[in-house]
């Protein structure tokens, strides 16, 4: 038997290969172009129907290709077009495929495999490279920001290569982390931070990805059980090709920063118009004379260039893709600066007939910053005093303004000059990060259902930093050191990961049905080292007092999971998809079975359209339902071994005097030996349909998400435990919505389209639990510490309220609207105003947001549009809460403050940091983008050149009084701009 | 075949063998229980760390791995929260920040959300935990099971009965504050899942009067331990001021077992220190009349609580922060116009304790968040008695250590009880030692004062003149019933400039929200 198939297997292929070589050919020339603009399709797909030999287009959309004579019909093929099934006519065909809008036999990468679209059974999102946000992002996430309904992509401010807060459906965790996992070519990337990095994602180059799927719910996600709790976004790069013809494309991008607006702080004359009728002579003494606008002095305009090179080809059966980039950009905040160039190698050669596949991709970067001092210099900016000069100050400390004493020192409690801030310090690393992997695709000969896949990846980085300060700098001078210091740092991660999974397909032709059965294994350990650092020494190589120790730390922990997916589908009218995985993570103990968390789904879909009722219905041309049940787990806390008892040493500088000796002291943990695995159950209903050929289609999906067990930071029972304070299994929140996402060709002419899409998500996320054992007078955690005293918090974590609600004092106006100071609502009624009067005012969670991108085409011009609303979102202004009152000018003897010209309406003596006055409704409709493409075509030598102009961050509509209403965390506060972005680009390819 | 083979072994291999050993992983530099506890050499480090809690705020001094959370790391140093109870509260000190719920202090307008108010109660039962841990650990069953024998072993036993001292020592600080109304955990509760049961006054009193008593014998004789370790002499006054406030904790008078507390650390050998002043300063490690101490030190002992906090906030307005061997004031601290007015000379000239900076300062608050209304205090400074600086050259970190309990402290004690109709003293006694401290204090006898004037009320205001700012204070005031009442006002005293009465349920503390919550056996306090 077992002879037998092999003999089978090492003949087949000759029988075959001599099979043909016996029968007649012809040869077929012809041209592929896009039906709608008459261009030349590069690398369409063209194959004889029911035969094997195939070929590609070549760069004017021309091909050859020999066939046997009893060929009748081409199939041709491309992404984002309509296969079309063409006759034979003649020797020369000339064949126009139609752009595919409702993309429905799109291949999408689901996790562990891919699946058709219309097979889809949970809520999946995929973005493709033509559906981006068409701008140079310095980070990748930008390129679906307002493209895919429930998922919210926030930039946390415009610092340069900073990431982006995502959100998908909200938020299912508290405590722990409520980043989607992400995974990029198979490999689940740390999306944790790392010592000089502005943000993980940055270190992948946007022009070298491909698709982003987006896997919404549990039906969808829980393949990737164990850290599906917040969503998972799938990354796919780019490709080579098979037809083996090298393609090159170049694509520059030269750009502009330019902040829009600044925070309204007092201006010099209103300044010293409050100095001189509030303040005492002393104060009078210490106006200048000079007429500083501070934010003005630590702005400029930045600029940028983005430049990617990459080759797509193949060689022999090694199709390849090579790309290299370097995007640089200075900040709009002065020093402030990112430079990185990057490289990805995609290698996809095919063995054995196809049998083998190999898929070998590595990414690397290396991103060098500089950092500024955001606090300092920002918040400075703001409140230093405009009326004097950025110089004329002592030359020891570098000729800038600083407010001194009576003896010329530095007063320790004044702020710096915001100038000498950024000038006299030089914070800079260096990031090298590389992700990579290696994934092997066997096709069984004995049974070619069956396939084995091995995946092994890494993700690796080493930071290196180093933080200067230089000898002007008025804070060593202030504790007697006079020639400068030096830090540094570093930092590395290792993480790695292993999956195997076999899969079983087979069409059972007989009872209409198809099953795919895959089950699969994953090890996963993620290794971060922070090494001894070195001592902080002077210019002069001494090494300085007070130094901070880095305690070295060797965090690690690991995951095993174990995996199956059965997908049967019935008569292409139902499909039905079960997963179960099931997870361990070193994090929890292995007593009491708390290790293994169990993570099952299950989803059904019925296409509605494949019913005879339907089937060549001229309107419907796509109708399908899906439900999907399922659960996800969470297990990403800070803290890797919590559950274990151990002690800590502690530093030298901890240590404690018994006698004449110092004795450095060993802390026992405080530590939870119950803890295990939150647990989120998602439902989902959803419908997705295509109307007119797909002309319009749209998806509309329900759900609902319950995590229970949430993986709370709590108070502990005093005494019961180490410490006060611990995570532990407590409390559960909800979080239900409506996504909508519709696509639509309005326009479809010869010289002009018009294709718009449109998503909204109405959500609400309430916490529905928060203490071990009920207890109705429990007003919650405070959270979202904020600045004006120490330890202030202006949010709330209560039960029966969204995450984060602002805890606030109801501020009381008079009849002209004016706010009364210090006047609130009592509300308890108690006849006094104590914390006990505070009460839960909104939240910074949208209810609603909207995203919608119009594409405009006009022969070779092509205007596109993203249009981002939020609705019901609301910030606390700090800004105008901490320097909006009189008091603040001359809090402290000395020196001046400048103040948010907030005072001017409220005339707040005293600072209000609890009113309800500062939240504000920061609801808002930005167009994100707009971007003017020119295709000038063959420009000779067959070079496709490609002319654009963009503008980002383009305009904003909000009531909001701050800088911009977009704030991840819901409080203003030292926010770095985001400028207005102006960019032209240019591509080529040949 | 050969590939899929070995990608099928591979499968295997994987599948079956299993890593699931790696899913045991432990911290790489951090040691666990065991192997801490099998070592000798690591006792005493732990021992430090329960007495470091009185002054540190975590394991990397000053900042960055703190040993509670809910807070900011410096504010919820031990210290820095008793210190801030027994002062702020009172006649002696406002604070000028506005830090949450900071200001309610002073106003005495706390809630039970009060997140200062958690942090003390917080920090009681952290060390009253890791007191509980190593007392757990020690047993001396665990000593020899660990092979730890002989001399070893003796002082194992010595740093145990230390632990059970010093975790009395914060069950008092919970009888004070809370009224006792506290949950109990001692060495024989497990750690982790369970609910404490909730004390009272009366049990809590007896419990650390016990321990205190089963303590006293196996600590070391007064002055024989090392500086900064308890000794008996330590023991007896804790024990002293747990019985001065008998009446008030559990409603019964125990002033002649005071007096017999007193009168054993009167005969120990301590003496006064001819400087007042000295008591306060960086090198206060000499003075012969410090018997137990919380120590700092600018570059071994850092945290931005205890010392470095009130030497930093103590300075402002046009103090010359180089006077008091810091960097920079952090201007916050003043007393109020009704504790000056108890010197009937505040300039000093004359008692020389009477140490207020008046340069720029008004003597009256109109504004609590003003630092130049009222008067600050330069009692603690970080610079030697020679005038030198302490060892923190930056002059952030401060080497003045925590003088917890000071003869004088007896000797008022003694004064007290003998008022109160105490056995085992005498007036005349009694007003030797009053004018041992009044002679001190105007450097010659122009300040002593007669039998006659041996008030209980001027034993109050001498107590004031005398440990001002030493965080005795609120105790005192609720002894003598004024600190809620009419009786006596203070400038802000319940919120209102010249001060009003406030209810007497603010005799003690609320028991936090955080822990009503985490723990259902604890009722609230009444009142709150």
């Amino acid at each position: 038997m077992r002879v037998q198939s092999l003999i089978k297997l090492l003949v087949l292929p000759l029988l075959l290969l001599s099979m043909q070589s016996w029968s007649q050919n012809k040869s077929i020339s012809g041209k592929v172009t896009d039906a709608k603009d008459g261009k030349p399709l590069i690398g369409a797909s063209v194959k004889a129907k029911g035969g094997t030999n195939g070929t590609t287009t070549n760069s004017e959309g021309a091909f050859t290709l020999s066939v046997p004579t009893t060929t009748t019909e081409l199939e041709v093929s491309m992404v984002g077009y309509t296969l079309a099934t063409v006759g034979i006519t003649g020797n020369n065909l000339l064949v126009g495929l139609e752009p595919a809008i409702g993309t429905l036999n799109d291949v999408v990468v689901i996790g562990y495999g891919t699946q058709k679209k219309k097979d889809f059974t949970g809520s999946i999102t995929s973005v493709t490279s033509k559906d981006f946000v068409k701008a140079p992002f310095a980070t990748p996430e930008q390129l679906i920001s307002g493209k895919v309904a429930g998922v919210q992509v926030t930039s946390n401010s415009g610092e340069p290569g900073v990431g982006s807060t995502i959100r998908i459906r909200g938020q299912a965790s508290l405590s722990a982390n409520t980043a989607p996992l992400i995974v990029i070519d198979g490999v689940a990337v740390d999306n944790g931070g790392l010592a000089g990095s502005p943000n993980p994602l940055s270190l992948i180059n946007a022009n070298d990805i491909e698709t982003f799927v987006v896997l919404k719910d549990a039906s969808a996600a829980a393949i990737y059980g164990s850290r599906a709790s917040n969503g998972v976004i799938l990354i796919t790069t780019k490709k080579g090709s098979k037809s083996g013809q090298l393609k090159v494309n170049f694509n520059t991008t030269a750009s502009k920063f330019v902040n829009s607006e600044l925070v309204p702080v007092l201006s010099s004359t209103q300044f010293r118009n409050v100095v001189n009728s509030k303040g005492n002579p002393d104060d009078i003494a210490l106006l200048g004379t000079s007429n500083t606008n501070w934010q003005n002095e630590i702005y400029r305009v930045g600029y940028a260039t983005d430049n990617n090179l990459s080759l797509t080809g193949g060689i022999k059966a090694l199709p390849y893709r090579f790309s290299i980039g370097y995007y640089g950009q200075g900040g709009v905040l002065k020093t402030n600066s990112i430079k990185r160039p990057s490289a990805t190698l995609n290698l996809n050669p095919k063995f054995f007939d196809n049998h083998l596949s190999i898929d070998v991709s590595v990414k690397g970067s290396i991103s060098e910053s500089r950092f500024a001092n955001v606090g300092g210099a920002i918040g400075g900016a703001l409140t230093y005093d405009p009326t004097q000069s950025v110089f004329g100050g002592k030359q020891i400390y570098g000729g800038y303004f600083q407010w001194l004493d009576a003896s010329g020192n530095i007063l320790n409690l004044a702020p710096r000059n915001p100038v000498s801030t950024l000038n006299l310090s030089d914070n800079t690393s260096k990031v090298l990060r590389s992700v990579g992997n290696i994934q092997i695709d066997y096709k069984f000969h004995f049974l070619p259902e069956l396939r084995a896949n091995l995946n092994l990846g890494y993700d690796a980085s080493t930071s290196r930093g180093t933080s200067i300060s230089l000898p002007q700098d008025p804070g060593l001078i202030a504790s007697g050191l006079f020639n400068g210091s030096i830090f540094g740092y570093s930092e590395n991660v290792k993480n790695q990961l292993l999956e195997a999974y076999l899969n079983y397909t087979k069409e059972l032709t007989a009872i209409k049905s198809k099953i795919e059965v895959t089950a699969g294994y994953g090890y996963y350990d993620f290794l971060r080292v922070i090494p001894d650092n070195n001592p902080s020494l002077d210019f002069k190589g001494d090494t300085l007092p007070n130094p901070v120790f880095g305690v070295p730390n060797k965090p690690q922990y690991t995951m095993l999971s174990a995996y199956s997916r059965l997908i049967y589908s019935f008569d292409n009218r139902f499909i039905l998809t079960a997963t179960y995985r099931t997870d361990a993570s070193s994090k929890f103990p292995s007593a009491g079975g708390n290790r293994w968390g169990q993570f099952p789904s299950a989803a059904l879909a019925w296409r509605i359209s494949n019913e005879k009722f339907l089937k060549g219905s001229s309107v419907i041309s796509d109708l399908k339902l899906r439900v999907g049940y399922g659960e996800t787990g969470q297990q990403d806390i800070g803290n890797y071994y919590s559950y274990l008892a151990f002690f800590t040493p502690s530093t030298p500088t901890a240590s404690y005097q018994f006698g004449n000796a110092y004795y450095q002291t060993n802390r026992p943990s405080g530590y939870n030996s119950e803890i295990k695995w939150e647990q989120t159950l998602v439902r989902n209903i959803g419908l997705d349909f295509g109307l007119l050929k797909n002309r319009i289609s749209g998806t509309v999906d329900v759900y609902q998400k319950e995590t229970s067990d949430l993986l709370l930071f709590t108070n502990v029972p005093a005494g019961s435990n180490l410490t006060n304070s611990l995570f532990a299994n407590i409390g559960s929140m909800k979080s239900e919505g409506i996504e909508a996402s519709l696509n639509a060709s309005i326009i479809q002419g010869k010289n002009f389209t018009w294709d718009m899409s449109f998503n909204a998500t109405v959500q609400r996320v309430e916490i529905t639990d928060l203490t071990l054992n009920p207890d109705p007078t429990f007003k919650g955690f405070e959270v979202g510490g904020i600045a004006g005293g120490v330890g202030n918090n202006i949010q709330i974590h209560s039960e029966g309220f969204e995450p984060n609600s602002f805890y606030v004092y109801k501020q009381v106006y008079d009849q002209n609207g004016k706010p009364l100071e210090g006047v609130y609502e009592d509300i308890n009624r108690d006849g006094f105003i104590s914390s006990a009067d505070k009460y839960r005012y909104n939240s910074p969670n949208s209810d609603a947001f909207f995203g919608t991108t119009q594409t405009f085409g006009y022969k070779n011009l092509t205007l596109t549009t993203v249009l981002r609303a939020n609705v019901g979102n609301y910030i606390y202004n700090n800004v105008s809460s901490n320097f909006g009152a009189y008091a603040g000018f001359n809090r402290n003897d000395g020196f001046l403050n400048n103040l948010h010209s907030s005072v001017l309406e409220t005339n707040f003596q005293n600072n209000q940091l609890f009113s309800d006055y500062y939240i504000e409704n920061a609801s808002f409709l930005r167009m994100d983008n707009i971007n003017l493409t020119y295709n000038v075509g063959n420009i000779g030598n067959n070079i496709n050149l490609r002319l654009s102009g963009i503008v980002q961050n383009v305009f904003t509509i909000t009531k909001y009084s701050g800088l911009d209403p977009e704030i991840s965390g819901g409080v203003d506060n030292n926010f770095y701009p985001r400028p207005t972005i102006y960019s032209i680009s240019a591509n080529i390819d040949f | 075949m050969l590939l899929s083979k070995i990608l099928f072994c591979t499968f295997l291999i994987v599948l079956v063998g299993g890593c699931t050993k790696d899913l045991d992983r432990f911290p790489a530099y951090d040691p666990t229980t065991e192997t801490v506890y099998a070592d000798f050499a690591n006792y005493k480090g732990i021992l430090a760390k329960i007495y470091s809690g009185l002054v540190l705020s975590g394991q990397s001094g000053p900042s960055g791995n703190p040993d509670i959370a809910g807070i900011d790391e410096g504010f919820s140093n031990y210290l820095r929260q008793y210190w801030k109870l027994q002062e702020l509260t009172t006649d002696e000190a406002v604070i000028a920040w506005n830090d949450g719920s900071l200001p309610e202090y002073h106003k005495m307008t706390w809630t039970d959300g009060n997140e200062f108010n958690r942090a003390m109660y917080d920090r009681i039962f952290y060390q009253v935990s890791i007191a509980n841990e190593f007392i757990r650990q020690t047993t001396d069953g665990n000593l020899s099971t660990r092979s730890i024998t002989g001399a070893d072993a003796d002082e194992a036993r010595t740093f145990r009965a230390e632990a059970r001292f010093l975790r009395a020592l914060s069950y008092w600080h919970a009888l004070d504050i809370y009224g006792g109304n506290v949950p109990f955990v001692t060495d024989a509760d497990p750690i982790g899942a369970f609910l404490p049961q909730q004390t009272n006054a009366t049990n809590l009193f007896a419990y650390i009067e016990n321990e205190l008593k089963e303590v006293e014998p196996l600590l070391l004789a007064a002055k024989t331990n090392e500086y900064g370790r308890a000794d008996k002499a330590a023991c007896w006054m804790l024990l002293a001021k747990l019985y001065l406030n008998a009446e008030v904790y559990i409603g019964s008078a125990r002033y002649t077992d005071c007096l017999t507390e007193v009168n054993k650390v009167l005969s120990a050998g301590y003496s006064l220190e001819s400087n007042y002043a000295n008591n306060f300063l960086a090198d206060n490690n000499n003075s012969p009349e410090i018997i137990f101490s919380a120590n700092c030190d600018g570059l071994r002992t850092q945290s931005y609580g205890a010392m470095t906090f009130l030497i930093h906030a103590s300075v402002g307005g046009s103090m010359d922060p180089a006077a008091f061997g810091i960097n920079g004031g952090w201007f916050g601290l003043r007393a109020t116009s009704a504790f000056v007015n108890k010197f009937e000379d505040p300039t000093g000239f004359t008692d020389k304790r009477a140490m207020f900076y008046v340069n720029g300062q008004n003597l009256e608050i109109n504004d609590l968040f003003n630092f130049t209304d009222g008067f600050p205090v330069s009692k603690f400074k970080n610079v030697t008695s020679t005038g030198v600086k302490g060892s923190d050259n930056t002059g952030t970190f401060v080497d003045t250590d925590w003088p917890m309990f000071r003869l004088t402290d007896a000797h008022l004690m003694y004064m007290e009880c003998v008022l109160r109709n105490a056995s085992g003293g005498d007036k005349s006694t009694a007003l030797t030692y009053a004018n041992a401290i009044r002679g001190r204090a105007y450097g010659d006898a122009s300040g002593n004062i007669q039998e006659t004037d041996l008030t209980l009320n001027w034993i109050l205001d001498e107590r004031a003149r005398e440990l001002y700012w030493e965080a005795t204070r609120r105790t005192d005031l609720i002894r003598y019933g004024l600190y809620t009442s009419a009786e006596y006002l203070w400038p802000w005293k319940g919120g209102v400039k010249d001060g009003t009465a406030v209810a007497d349920f603010r005799n003690i503390m609320p028991i936090p929200q955080s822990d009503i919550t985490a723990n259902t056996n604890l009722q609230q306090n009444q009142g709150y």
